[in-house]
């Protein structure tokens, strides 16, 4: 495959800028939130404004969290980025299969799915294996996850059960996994590591949420999919996905594309983000929950958080590796 | 720090849905927290997700040919979940496991206690019949509190029957305490108690 070499180099010094601008963001956010808070507070505000804050702010110190876990897998390189997805891939599976109903039969097949699975599928990135990591989960996990649920002898609904662990691996492991891939690809510009592509991606589809949230609270109006998710609404998509189209852009300067590639680029991202969000609020749904557990406060769980960064990850990566990786390393 | 990793490992959340964790004078009274049970990780959870000054002076019940196998389980039965061990299968009048208990809500302390007697094999998380000995706790320890306490998934984290540990996450619900009333006798009253526990499932699952 030919890669599409950009014309400007990604550099050092934005992504320093990049940095420093989160953190004047979520400072300024934090100082508002607390006004905000002590507003709600001292007059006799609607118990539902009160929440809403509560809510704002709970959202903006699990940000500072993200932010200060993203900043130490940074300095600890590609090694200290495959771990915490590895992580976070572990928390999601967690969640996802305490809302997924499984039988005794099943309690095996979950320990190699948490065990086994994720620590491979994470090596193979780690060592740089993408013949092997691409195909692992879809072809010998499932394989594995299925023969080995038939080992105990419950067939007890077992094609419901069996699917059911496997899409947790599939979006849990293998999707998320795609993440830290991107640190293994020899893009151009970059060096070993490009980080700039990872911070990128993190930033416009969480980013597109948070747009998409604060669209929708302001002209929201005409609902999406009333019965999934019932805050999402088409006057928060377009505008959500549309700011966060231009957010990508102007960050193009950390990413080897040119700011109408890094456009087109984060448009779809943000959609797939979007799609990410609503099919595991879906899934949600399915189970009768509202969050998937309380790992980090106000984000609901791990899955809450990284929902949108499901089907956004693999589809980047691929974007990435077929048209911007040089030639001599793809 | 053994209870924070029981409540890493577990994801363990304690509700209190009905009873507060000390009652608002800063006191509390013998409790006797009965729960269903579904794993070896009963006592430890329930233990774990009790406030610290609750957790000193309260002591699981569990069985003594469990515990007393191996240096580890002896270990952490009496120095730190200080487990009051009592006999299932040789009870004579010198080892009445009541006894036992009544001393410990004599001298103010709680107890954790399983009334199913054992773990229940189900995979719906269908609770056997509660047996007496919380009846009797009942009937000798007016003063005490019965607090029921529900454990979810914890026959998922680790099953009747296997020695592998996966870390789903785990949930426990405290309940409003109940008591015997006038004129209740004993099948009636450990029905109700069974119901009170059942009864505490999430509400979000519901």
């Amino acid at each position: 495959m030919t890669a599409i070499i950009a014309t400007a180099m990604p550099s050092e010094t934005a992504a320093r800028w990049l940095v420093g601008g989160t953190l004047i963001i979520l400072g300024v956010a934090t100082i508002i939130g607390q006004i905000l808070r002590l507003r709600a507070k001292s007059d006799t505000a609607p118990p539902d404004r009160r929440r809403t804050v509560a809510n704002l702010n709970a959202r903006i110190r699990a940000w500072w969290i993200m932010v200060a876990v993203f900043a130490s897998a940074n300095y600890f390189g590609r090694t200290g980025a495959t771990i915490l997805f590895a992580l976070i891939s572990f928390l999601a599976l967690r969640e996802m299969l305490t809302l997924t109903p499984t039988r005794r039969g099943d309690h095996h097949t979950m320990f190699w799915a948490f065990f086994v699975l994720i620590p491979i599928q994470y090596f193979l990135v780690y060592i740089r294996w993408y013949g092997l990591f691409a195909i692992f989960i879809p072809v010998y996990g499932q394989i594995f996850l299925a023969i080995r649920s038939t080992l105990t002898g419950d067939y007890t609904r077992y094609l419901e059960r069996t699917a059911k662990i496997q899409w947790a691996a599939f979006i849990c492991i293998y999707c998320i996994s795609h993440a830290p891939a991107l640190l293994t690809l020899p893009v151009y510009g970059y060096g070993d590591h490009p980080w700039g592509l990872l911070v990128w991606l993190v930033i416009v589809v969480q980013m597109s949420d948070v747009l998409q949230y604060c669209w929708g609270k302001l002209l929201g109006r005409r609902k999406i999919a009333p019965h999934i998710s019932p805050n999402k609404t088409w006057e928060g998509f377009i505008g959500g996905v549309l700011t966060a189209t231009l957010l990508g852009a102007a960050l193009y300067r950390i990413t080897p594309f040119n700011p109408w590639q890094a456009a087109i680029i984060a448009f779809t991202v943000a959609v797939l983000g979007f799609f990410g969000g609503i099919v595991m609020s879906a899934v949600k749904r399915d189970a009768g929950v509202k969050d998937y557990g309380n790992l980090i406060e106000g984000h609901g769980g791990m899955m809450d958080r990284i929902d949108s960064l499901t089907f956004a990850a693999p589809v980047f990566f691929h974007i990435v590796r077929f048209f911007f990786v040089l030639p001599a390393g793809g | 720090m053994i209870a924070g990793l029981i409540r890493l490992i577990t994801g363990a959340q304690a509700r209190w849905c009905g009873v507060d964790p000390v009652r608002p004078d800063g006191t509390v009274p013998p409790r006797v927290y009965f729960a269903n049970h579904q794993s070896n990780l009963d006592a430890p959870v329930i233990w774990a997700s009790l406030p610290t000054e609750l957790r000193r002076q309260t002591r699981p019940v569990a069985a003594r040919d469990y515990w007393n196998k191996g240096p580890l389980r002896q270990y952490l039965a009496n120095n730190v979940f200080r487990c009051l061990l009592i006999e299932r299968a040789k009870v004579t009048v010198s080892n009445n496991p009541l006894r036992a208990m009544e001393e410990v809500l004599d001298a103010g302390e709680s107890l954790i206690i399983f009334p199913e007697g054992t773990r229940s094999m189900d995979d719906e998380g269908e609770m056997n019949d509660f047996k007496p000995g919380l009846w009797h706790l009942a009937k000798k320890h007016p003063e005490a509190e019965l607090v029921p306490v529900h454990l979810e998934n914890l026959n998922r984290i680790l099953p009747k029957g296997t020695v592998v540990l996966i870390p789903l996450l785990a949930a426990v619900t405290f309940g409003a305490p109940i008591r015997i009333e006038e004129g209740e006798d004993k099948p009636a009253f450990l029905a109700r108690a069974k119901q009170a526990v059942a009864e505490l499932n999430p509400p979000e699952a519901a």
